[in-house]
């Protein structure tokens, strides 16, 4: 008894310990962020005085809110042409009988699992041909055409809706595209959303698309593009990256602390089952 | 059937085919944007494998990943999973907290880290000259660059922390209660009950974590151009890609080079027809070893 009270206090030491090392390079971060920018350059880790100011500084020196509408527009779009695009696709793959459809879905996997640089020359021309490099369009527009590694997630997801809920709507007289719309739809809320959060993070966090694309016209730029350069732009002290990392770092928390448990779902989807 | 799948068709076609099959025949050109392709046969693979020491050094700074980044990563995420199926209060809080490091986005964790792990002034450092120890230059080494990319990757293994517990809480509960009668070791139960059970996940998250390190790019572009501290010059942030000395020079950055930096487009495709040879072999080992996930095991 004495014992096993022994292993519990030892592993709630570990788990304290590793939950520190995790934290840690967010409290540093967030307390740099409140420093003058000579105290930045320190090695104090406690602000000797505090300047919240530096928050509203960044929006100053750097035009963050174009770099936030332009992240916006990439995310929200992208998001939204995955969404149709990618649901009706998904459905087709997981809940439709057809030959061909094996192949097709090894094909979505072949494209999830290509690394995009291979084809980066290539659809960089197609792009420039129609004058669009320079822009973000270029990683917009193919989101209406699907996004591969979103139509294998909700698909993992469509496979587990009971076939019998889909018969019953087709004997009542529905069509395919009713049966997506009334009753998987409903079902697969959980799915979608989470499949809808990944694609937001994705291009919240997007670095190489926007670099390759936007990186000679500063006014199409991205947070994270510009988050990477901050430091070179205007002579930017670190107290100011700090806050700016922040600042690009929070919307991704805020989000997932609305919808942890469907993203915790999702995560898991991206794995197999034994 | 068609009516649903017409969009991603069409994204098949004009974003997987007709790019794979231009890349294969530019890297027989020789092509700089500004004049029409000009076929050269092999010299593009011939420089390849011939006299291009940067590409074989950035292939192996990636094989180098591979090897330490992806194992790294694995062992993390199941001491943390492991540990998490251990602790029987806050659970859920642990969750969280060694969850959260995986929402940072690649670029800001970047720039944290390397303002971390500063040799002068970083806290890394000040705890290690606490403890006696004279810490390394980190980014700015040659030799420690990349091991300090191996932390920051572990540091945010949360994403493969979730699989690993799922699948350590798939395991039936009455196989570790009937080795405990038989006076199994907590080792014994690891190895017998354990890793068997959950071997299918840890196979499946070494494959794509394999193909995920092999698109290796933005940590090693930020860590480089911010470490350098240099204002960057002509070529954008290009320009301090490797630092320092080469070491964070992977094989996806040497092809964003060359082809974007010195507008050598043929031989940008031979790289990326050559990425595109061991990323798919190592597709096609997923797609062998998990027919399950094909066919998703026949239900629905």
């Amino acid at each position: 008894m004495r014992q096993s009270w022994l292993v519990g206090v030892a592993r709630h030491s570990i788990a304290i310990a590793v939950a520190v090392m995790f934290l840690a390079p967010f409290g540093f971060v967030l307390l740099t962020a409140f420093m003058t920018s000579e105290q930045a350059l320190t090695s104090d880790w406690w602000p000797s005085s505090w300047h919240p100011e530096n928050f509203v500084t960044i929006f100053t020196q750097v035009p963050m809110l174009r770099y936030l509408g332009n992240t916006l527009m990439y995310s929200v779009l992208a998001t939204l042409f995955m969404l149709l695009s990618s649901v009706p696709a998904a459905y087709a793959l997981a809940k439709l009988r057809w030959r061909g459809s094996n192949a097709t879905f090894v094909v979505v996997i072949c494209m999830m699992m290509l690394p995009p640089q291979v084809v980066t020359v290539p659809l960089y021309l197609m792009w420039a041909d129609v004058g669009l490099t320079g822009t973000l369009w270029p990683l917009i527009l193919p989101m209406l055409a699907g996004d591969a590694f979103s139509i294998f997630l909700l698909r993992q997801f469509l496979l587990t809706i009971p076939a019998d809920y889909l018969d019953a709507a087709r004997i009542d007289g529905c069509g395919e595209w009713q049966v997506l719309l009334r009753v998987v739809l409903p079902m697969a809320r959980p799915g979608i959303a989470a499949t809808a959060i990944f694609q937001f993070f994705f291009t919240w966090n997007d670095y190489y698309g926007p670099l390759l694309y936007t990186s000679e016209s500063q006014e199409h730029w991205t947070l994270s593009l510009a988050l990477s350069q901050f430091k070179h732009l205007h002579h930017v002290e670190w107290n100011l990256v700090m806050a700016a990392t922040i600042l690009v770092m929070a919307p991704v928390i805020i989000v997932f602390f609305f919808a942890q448990k469907a993203f915790v779902q999702g995560v898991t989807l991206t794995g197999v089952k034994g | 059937m068609l009516s649903f799948l017409a969009p991603a068709l069409i994204g098949i076609s004009v974003f997987l085919i007709y790019p794979l099959l231009s890349a294969i025949y530019f890297s027989f050109t020789r092509f700089d944007l500004l004049t029409a392709p000009v076929w050269v046969g092999l010299r593009n693979y011939e420089h390849l494998f011939g006299s291009d020491q940067t590409a074989w050094k950035a292939a192996a700074n990636t094989l180098w990943l591979v090897v330490f980044l992806v194992p790294a990563r694995m062992l993390a995420a199941l001491g943390t999973a492991m540990l998490l199926t251990t602790v029987k209060r806050g659970g859920s809080v642990f969750r969280i907290i060694f969850y959260l490091p995986a929402l940072a986005p690649p670029v800001a964790a970047t720039i944290a880290f390397v303002f971390l792990f500063n040799p002068a002034t970083g806290p890394v450092n000040e705890l290690l000259a606490v403890f006696g120890v004279d810490g390394p230059l980190w980014f700015d080494s040659p030799e420690w660059a990349k091991p300090s990319l191996v932390l920051l990757g572990t540091w945010a293994v949360g994403d493969l922390m979730v699989i690993f517990l799922a699948g350590l809480l798939d395991v039936p509960k009455p196989l570790y209660e009937a080795a405990s009668i038989d006076g199994a070791s907590s080792w014994q139960k690891f190895r017998f009950i354990t890793l068997p059970s959950i071997s299918p996940v840890l196979m499946f998250a070494g494959i794509t974590g394999v193909i995920q390190t092999l698109q290796f790019f933005t940590q090693a572009a930020v860590a480089a151009s911010v470490a350098s501290g240099q204002a960057t010059t002509g070529g954008g942030i290009s320009s301090t890609f490797g630092y320092p000395d080469q070491a964070l020079l992977t094989y996806p950055m040497h092809l964003y080079v060359s082809g974007f930096r010195f507008y050598d487009m043929g031989y940008a495709n031979a790289l990326a027809v050559m990425l595109f040879l061991v990323a798919f072999a190592v597709t096609l080992v997923l797609l062998r070893r998990f027919r399950v996930f094909v066919t998703g095991g026949e239900r629905g």
